[in-house]
């Protein structure tokens, strides 16, 4: 059977191709490629501004594109036969507060051809609990596994989820992940976008990193930590600010509360130094750089990124 | 990963399996469900929507009126369109400005919700309190002003202000679409208060100034009344079929307009 386009990426669920966007000056999205494959997670990653938010736009259907192509299920996404195949999470919606749990659900059920069941959607999504309560007097983090159970009421073959996890405490975001290894496990896909790092890492098979409307880099999660070399040690010592400064072996160097931060790409090396320097050190701390330097680290040489994308 | 046969676009690419058509008549129902349970459970809409218009017409109509027949006879018609204004202005126009504000409309648009639905919705939840708004009132007038109507004029005006609510559902819409936000509600009644007073709502057109009279025909509000006075066989001035020509042409510039808007801006 020919395939419409015939040439490749055959098993893309929803494609950018070249997709621009502008509004007025700002250029949020500089065509950008992105191919969302079937029974894959893809976690979209990058700061505020980045053009994750308009990429998913397009995608739903919410935004037209200026340049590019842009495709869902084979169709335009502003077709609803293309959008039956979806579920959606978005950063901020405000439900019906006077509705009850199990009656938001029933509605986002009724838009699907073939459903799942309120009770079972709710058991999925953790908020069985909740059926009879109204929206409005739930916590943020119960809002925000309703709207999940919502995400995936309709049995949808690929779901976009705009930080899911937001709001919530440990055991609820423990549990979404769960959800969401399950429905991937189905063999559906799904789109997420995070600020958080573990999260990406907990559920991700292949993370697309974003700034400035461009994708920077795209690959697995452990690709994207090994990019970023940088370390942070944090320590309580006596040792002053403007010695440890000039350590060769710090990159960066700042007050954190009571303690020193700092940054390194040798922290082997920097922790025996620390040691040996001061023996009553205390509170000695060492993780891997968080996403904030990761994305500061991408950014800030994109052409290299670029390549090494290609 | 490009085989020179690749089935998987059998697998990838859904062939649509067709939305049954019940199912579709089941999503305007059930959008049409949560529409009236939530409004139906939010006091701070159904309160004055309810009892602006019976408490107005209890004082002016009733108890201001010392058994005036016609006085309760004509403020009978001028409270049920000022009390169909409301469910139309405020439960399209408002409720749409709060919901393109706080991501609502943004998440169905998304979502597989069939477009009309959301619009259908809104509709029904309108027409349905015009029609207890309609009902109370025929009911104060009827048994408690002790207003004589003939069967006809009750069933004309009752049917006359539920189909009246759609030209300001129209406009409600509209407004709801320039508008944005938790100023909604101030903005809707500067335009619905005003509107009320202008087309001889309150004080009959006759004791206002001569460039309201002359304006007067601007404002659905005033073609929506002169139908009312005509139902319950008051003294009205032109003939009911132009009066219902202008609220039809109004919803349909309205809805026209505002379908642009939403489209373009969503």
């Amino acid at each position: 059977m020919a395939n419409r386009d015939g040439k490749h990426g055959n098993g893309a669920l929803a494609r950018l191709r070249g997709a621009g966007k502008s509004y007025g000056a700002l250029r949020a999205l500089d065509g950008i490629d992105l191919e969302l494959r079937g029974g894959e997670l893809l976690a979209l990653l990058g700061p505020n501004g980045a053009g994750k938010t308009t990429a998913i736009g397009l995608l739903l259907g919410l935004v037209r594109a200026d340049a590019g192509d842009v495709e869902l299920f084979g169709m335009d996404p502003q077709r609803i036969e293309a959008r039956r195949h979806i579920g959606v999470m978005l950063q901020d919606a405000q439900l019906p507060a006077t509705l009850q749990v199990g009656e938001l659900i029933r509605l986002a059920a009724s838009y699907y051809p073939a459903p799942r069941s309120v009770a079972e959607s709710a058991e999925l999504a953790g908020v069985v609990d909740l059926l009879k309560r109204p929206y409005g007097k739930l916590s943020g983090g119960q809002q925000r596994r309703v709207q999940f159970a919502l995400a995936l009421c309709g049995r949808p073959r690929l779901l976009f989820l705009d930080e899911p996890t937001v709001g919530m405490d440990i055991e609820a975001r423990q549990k979404l992940w769960a959800a969401i290894r399950h429905l991937v496990a189905e063999g559906n896909s799904v789109v997420l976008t995070t600020h958080y790092l573990e999260e990406a890492e907990a559920l991700a098979d292949r993370v697309c990193v974003m700034a400035r409307g461009k994708v920077i880099s795209e690959g697995s999660v452990e690709a994207l930590r090994a990019r970023i070399a940088l370390k942070r040690v944090w320590c309580s010592t006596r040792l002053s600010l403007a010695d440890v400064a000039a350590w060769p072996e710090v990159a960066e160097a700042r007050i954190d509360g009571d303690r020193l931060c700092l940054s390194t790409e040798h922290v082997e090396l920097l922790v025996r130094r620390l040691l040996a320097q001061d023996a009553s050190l205390s509170q000695l701390e060492v993780r891997a750089a968080g996403l904030a330097e990761a994305f500061t680290e991408l950014t800030r040489d994109d052409n290299i990124a670029l390549q090494e994308a290609a | 990963m490009n085989s020179p046969i690749d089935l998987s676009i059998l697998s990838e690419r859904p062939h649509a399996p067709p939305m049954p058509r019940a199912r579709i008549v089941n999503a305007y129902l059930q959008e049409t469900r949560s529409e009236i349970l939530r409004y139906l459970r939010s006091p701070g809409f159904v309160l004055p929507t309810l009892l602006f218009p019976t408490v107005f017409y209890l004082m002016f109509g009733v108890l201001l009126g010392h058994g005036n027949g016609q006085q309760a006879r004509y403020m009978l018609a001028a409270y049920s369109t000022f009390g169909v204004m409301a469910p139309g202005l405020f439960g399209f126009g408002v409720s749409l400005a709060l919901e393109r504000d706080g991501g609502l409309l943004t998440l169905k648009r998304a979502l597989p919700m069939p477009p009309a639905a959301y619009l259908i919705g809104k509709l029904a939840m309108a027409m349905l309190v015009a029609a207890v708004i309609a009902s109370l009132l025929l009911c104060l007038a009827l048994f408690v002003a002790h207003v004589p109507l003939t069967a006809i004029q009750v069933v004309r005006l009752f049917a006359l202000e539920v189909a009246g609510v759609v030209p300001f559902c129209a406009l409600g819409l509209l407004l709801g679409t320039l508008i944005k936000g938790q100023g909604a509600p101030g903005l809707v009644n500067m335009i619905y208060l005003p509107m009320a007073f202008m087309s001889g709502l309150w004080f009959p057109l006759s004791v206002m100034p001569k460039f309201l009279q002359q304006i007067a025909g601007l404002w659905p509000s005033y073609h929506l009344n002169q139908l009312a006075l005509s139902a319950v066989g008051m003294p009205h001035a032109g003939s009911g079929a132009a009066h219902g020509m202008v609220l039809c042409a109004f919803a349909v510039a309205c809805l026209w307009l505002a379908v642009r808007r939403l489209r373009r801006n969503g």
